[in-house]
């Protein structure tokens, strides 16, 4: 029996498809330990029902272990190590808030009460309180209280922060990096806001028709994709290096550059045209997504 | 899948990853408290109709309306009684129906479905807390309530005979509660327990499976094999079936002696070796647990609607 260090999650030709629409079209991923994961993708792409089956709560096809275990036949003992928030305010509305730290306390091996009491301390939520008197916030800070104080080894986030305020949802990513993240914990997130996860992630992918379509750490994104806002009178110039993506911001073309395509560029040479940084993921997102819908159109027509 | 290169080491992993977990009868234990957070009806409504009978019973006693059942009828002095517990009877089958077109409908319409699924409970422990409601809990709710009213109405009839100054001797003497209490509740746990759990199962599983209207497909089958039958062959087997199934009249507890006598007269001869070993009894306990089995399987499927 060998013993290698165990991925977080781990699929193999995972797909899953609901009638003639096909959901997950063959994802092959390795989640290592301590890492926060971001999936990014338009609507539809796939990314719930990749956590759905995450999860254990849809049937795949494919192959699929989360900490070596079979989400679908083993959900319930899963759980134990697995928390998640899904993308919409799923605490029972008629339940107390003491109801459901009794209830979680009663039925959680890895619950910490006093710890989820402390968290919600900080807040202004009332341990009398039904979750239906709760402002929307509210009810995701009890949530994130009560998934905090649970000492589990994957978190999945399915789009967390959604329709939250600004501070809410800022706080929202703070207390998890602050009290809960540490290395030996796996986070798993989805969300539209994706400046906002921006600083947080270790790990990215995107996700397109059920497909990974770009799957790097954050580091690689630094080393590998460098955006240059160029001189009016370079542009000519430049664009002759191929940029996989070009956009105009206030009468300025960006161009994005991807170094895998071509190894010989590097910032000082593009540096000549103007000036040169690391871009944003949403900028990235677009240009990929970009050219994947004029490459499958291309290919199929 | 690769199941079987992984069988040899999931125990070792397991084993370092959980700890001691925590007893399946404690887990089952919060799983039924919850339904009663969820559905305070349970206990609210059998509450609120003994509420009202007790405050009707005694206006009544104070009028003298139940005088004569009091004091000149000997023979049959518990009818009150017996109306009392049959009231409750009633009231737990009605609860019951209800509670089960809900239970697995309501975590799947507010989508609190999602919450329960992120915890480490499983199906079966789950179907079988909402199961334990009609099968278990509300039974002996029933007896415990028909019990205590059934108390109180002796102490209201005393204090109106007393204040009367009439003699509560006979009153006293001519009611035997300790066996009335135990008839109940042999009465409660047999017919309207054991005897409808086919029943109740269904309709659980009715409740896990509609997107909406649980009502209406729960009854739809019924209704249909009942207008084929009575097209085909002109009689009502089957609906009688369902019905005596529900209320229960029909459950062989007890050596039939008159018609329409109640279940806790002390005449009542009980018969619980040929209740437990009716054949109708098996096989509507092997039906329920069909229905419960499916139940379990759908809700690994089901998730918000």
């Amino acid at each position: 029996m060998t013993v290698e260090s165990m991925a977080c999650i781990e699929t193999r030709g995972l797909r899953k498809a609901f009638g003639a629409t096909v959901a997950l079209d063959g994802v092959n991923l390795r989640v290592e330990e301590g890492r926060i994961l971001g999936i990014i993708g338009p609507n539809g792409a796939g990314k719930t029902t990749m956590l759905n089956a995450i999860l254990g709560l849809t049937p795949y096809e494919g192959e699929l272990k989360v900490l070596g275990r079979d989400p679908w036949n083993e959900r319930d003992q899963l759980m134990r190590d697995v928390c998640f928030i899904a993308d919409v305010a799923v605490l029972p509305r008629w339940i107390r808030v003491a109801q459901v730290l009794d209830y979680v306390a009663g039925v959680h091996p890895r619950f910490d009460r006093a710890k989820a009491e402390g968290f919600l301390a900080k807040t202004t939520i009332r341990h009398v309180s039904k979750v239906r008197e709760l402002s929307k916030g509210m009810v995701t800070q009890l949530h994130l209280a009560l998934v905090m104080a649970i000492d589990a080894r994957l978190l999945v986030l399915d789009e967390p922060t959604l329709g939250l305020d600004i501070l809410y949802r800022k706080q929202f990513y703070d207390s998890l990096l602050t009290e809960y993240f540490d290395r030996s914990r796996t986070i798993v997130l989805t969300t539209h806001q994706v400046e906002e996860v921006e600083h947080v992630l270790t790990d990215l992918i995107f996700i397109n028709r059920g497909r990974i379509v770009l799957e790097c750490s954050m580091e690689e994104i630094e080393s590998r994709y460098v955006e240059v806002k160029v001189r009016p009178e370079q542009v000519a110039e430049a664009r002759a290096l191929k940029p996989m993506h070009e956009r105009q911001m206030l009468g300025r073309s960006i161009l994005l550059f991807d170094r895998v395509l071509d190894q010989k560029l590097d910032r000082e040479q593009l540096a000549r045209f103007g000036d040169v940084r690391t871009p944003a993921i949403a900028d990235l997102f677009v240009a990929v997504m970009g050219n994947q819908s004029s490459a499958t159109q291309g290919a199929g027509r | 899948m690769s199941t079987q290169s992984n069988a040899i080491s999931e125990p070792f992993q397991s084993q370092s990853i959980t700890p001691a977990g925590i007893p399946a009868t404690r887990v089952f234990y919060w799983a039924v408290r919850r339904e009663l957070w969820e559905y305070r009806s349970i206990y609210v409504a059998p509450l609120a109709v003994a509420a009202v009978f007790l405050f009707a019973f005694s206006l009544s006693s104070i009028a003298g309306i139940w005088e004569k059942a009091l004091r000149l009828n000997p023979a049959r002095p518990q009818g009150p009684y017996d109306m009392a517990a049959g009231l409750m009877m009633i009231t737990g089958i009605v609860v019951s129906v209800f509670y089960c077109l809900d239970a697995l409908h309501g975590e799947r319409r507010d989508r609190s479905i999602l919450f329960w699924k992120s915890l480490p409970v499983s199906d079966l422990t789950t179907v079988l807390s909402k199961a334990s409601i009609p099968l278990v809990v509300l039974p002996l709710l029933t007896v415990a309530i028909s019990v205590a009213m059934q108390w109180l109405m002796l102490l209201v009839s005393s204090a109106v005979l007393l204040v009367s100054g009439m003699s509560v001797t006979m009153l006293w003497t001519n009611l035997s509660f300790v066996q009335m209490s135990l008839l109940l509740l042999y009465h409660v746990l047999t017919a309207h327990a054991l005897w409808p759990a086919p029943v109740y199962c269904w309709l659980l599983l009715v409740s896990g499976w509609s997107r909406r209207a649980a009502f209406l497909w729960a009854a739809l089958p019924v209704v249909a094999i009942a207008g084929v039958e009575q097209i085909a062959f002109h009689t009502w087997h089957f609906a009688a079936l369902v019905g005596d199934r529900l209320i229960g009249a029909a459950a062989p507890t007890v050596v039939s002696t008159s018609p329409g006598m109640f279940p806790t007269d002390p005449m009542t001869h009980i018969a619980p070796g040929s209740f437990l070993s009716s054949p109708g009894l098996w096989i509507g306990l092997a039906i329920a647990a069909i229905f419960l089995a499916a139940a379990v399987r759908l809700r690994r499927y089901q998730g918000p609607i």
